[in-house]
């Protein structure tokens, strides 16, 4: 990459108590790229993504974000994770507060917009992913696919340099899996710079620039997903696309 | 005597309702004074600083795990007897004072506990999601935490609420005039309508303590969040 990658992960470690976690971890995503995570699971993927806006410390090693070293702690961190957006499994909606309000917070506490402005961005956003019509309701009266795709708005509207999404399906039944894959293919398409784990391996054939296959905390391989799906270099990535890809 | 001329030789002799209202005083100032303490030490139980994380867990245990009354004679004997720290030039009131700030230190180990009961019912997802866009500890807490966990901790607040109201007898020990000083002064002169005493003053706390609990029960459902 000529240009300096959005995210740089440089020699990151992290253990849990004995476990080794993340080792050695180095990875450079680029302005607008998408990255598919892919690993078995406790491969260290939601762990990766946690600590790219901080939810998890590190050991050493350090993280860059558009050229700034993730701080440890305080505003400085709030102010970077703004730039930062996340996506969970479980959705993550305040529970108390309306859709709009879910959206306008972030926007309000943190860039300080006023409620008028806030609400008109997010009804654009919450337009944008086609929940709009429920802007008043509580997040509990939403289907698990309406509050995924209230979720995603909620993070665009801090308007993130990347956003990271862990396994933004895989809390959601069957029939609901492609409204909120669709949102984020239109995402990739907009130029977004994107990190997602997933189990969707035809997203990830659709949307990835690359995939990143992690095992026991190691990034194993990188490559294109053409590359990776019909010619995987390593064992462990040959043994994972045979489990997954035979069900 | 019938039992309604019981009633009138208490009534004429003594200010029952004075002396309860009191009590209703002492709940309403201390209740308010431990919740205000209490919010804070909750605030440092939860906080990612580990030295007020310490400190607040600290004065919980230390503070919920002494009798009232020890706290009560030990600010009355210690700090008043021994450094004469008035709070009042009026000695009644500065007792009274006394008493309330005893009673708020003492229930806001409970009300810290009630309100963490409550923060555990906000699923920890949440808060990660308020982190994730950008919020810090405090308004995290503010606007996120603490508007559920109050939801959830409701009932506990109540029935530290309802525990604050009976324990307010405690004053005695900073002899302040409040019911339970009078129930015992009553007996002493009246041995013959102890149980009529008696009943007067349960009945007296009936009537502060039930509403109490009808209101928490009734907020509680109220304000459930549906998940
Ligand atoms: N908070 C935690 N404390 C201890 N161990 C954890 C914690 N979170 C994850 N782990 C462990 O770290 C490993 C990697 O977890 P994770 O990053 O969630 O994997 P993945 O998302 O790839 O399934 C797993 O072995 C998991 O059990
Ligand atoms: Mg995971």
């Amino acid at each position: 990459m000529s240009q300096e990658a959005l995210v740089q992960v440089r020699g990151v470690n992290k253990h849990y108590g004995a476990l080794h976690v993340l080792k050695n971890i180095n990875l450079e995503v680029g302005k607008g790229e998408v990255i598919i995570l892919l690993g078995p699971s406790g491969s260290g993927k939601s762990t990766l993504c946690r600590t790219i806006n901080r939810l998890e410390t590190i050991d050493n090693g350090e993280i860059l974000i558009d050229g700034k070293v993730l701080p440890a702690e305080g505003k400085e961190l709030a102010k970077l994770r703004a730039d930062v957006g996340m996506v969970f499994q479980s959705f993550n909606l305040f529970a108390h507060k309306t859709i709009l309000d879910n959206v306008t917070l972030g926007p309000r506490k943190v860039r300080g917009l006023s409620k008028s402005e806030a609400e008109a961005e997010a009804m654009q956003l919450l337009k944008k992913v086609g929940v709009d019509s429920q802007a008043n309701k509580m997040p509990a009266q939403l289907s698990g696919g309406q509050q995924q795709r209230v979720a995603i708005a909620r993070a665009l509207a801090m308007k993130p340099k990347v956003m990271l999404f862990d396994e933004p399906t895989s809390a959601l039944d069957p029939e609901m899996v492609n409204e909120v894959l669709e949102t984020m293919v239109s995402l990739a398409r907009e130029g977004m710079t994107m990190i997602v784990v997933t189990h969707e391996m035809g997203f990830a054939r659709r949307a990835a620039d690359r995939i990143v296959f992690l095992a026991d905390g190691e990034i194993i391989e990188q490559s294109s997903p053409d590359e990776f799906f019909s010619n995987p270099k390593s064992e462990r990535a040959r043994d994972f696309l045979g489990k997954i890809l035979n069900h | 005597m019938s039992f309604s001329e019981q009633l009138s030789t208490l009534f004429a002799k003594y200010n029952v309702i004075d002396a309860f209202w009191t009590n209703v005083q002492l709940t309403f100032w201390a209740a308010i004074g431990a919740f205000v303490l209490g919010s804070i030490l909750a605030l440092m139980r939860i906080s990612p600083v580990p030295s007020l994380r310490a400190a607040g867990t600290a004065y919980v245990h230390l503070v919920r795990n002494t009798p009232l009354t020890i706290l009560m004679t030990l600010a009355i004997l210690g700090v008043w007897t021994q450094f004469q720290l008035s709070l009042s030039s009026n000695f009644e009131t500065n007792f009274f004072l006394y008493a309330i700030i005893v009673l708020a230190i003492y229930h806001a180990a409970f009300v810290c506990e009630a309100i963490r009961s409550g923060v555990n019912t906000v699923p920890t997802g949440q808060a990660e999601a308020a982190r994730a866009i950008g919020l810090g500890f405090m308004p995290t807490a503010r606007y996120v935490i603490f508007p559920q966990a109050l939801r959830g901790s409701i009932t506990p607040l109540g029935n530290t609420l309802i525990a604050l109201a009976k324990n307010t007898t405690v004053a005695t020990v900073a002899s302040v005039a409040e019911a339970s000083g009078m129930m015992k002064s009553m007996i002493e002169f009246n041995s013959d309508l102890v149980f009529m005493i008696f009943f007067v003053f349960a009945m007296g706390f009936v009537v502060i303590v039930v509403p109490i609990g009808l209101l928490t029960t009734w907020a509680s459902r109220k304000l459930a969040v549906k998940r």
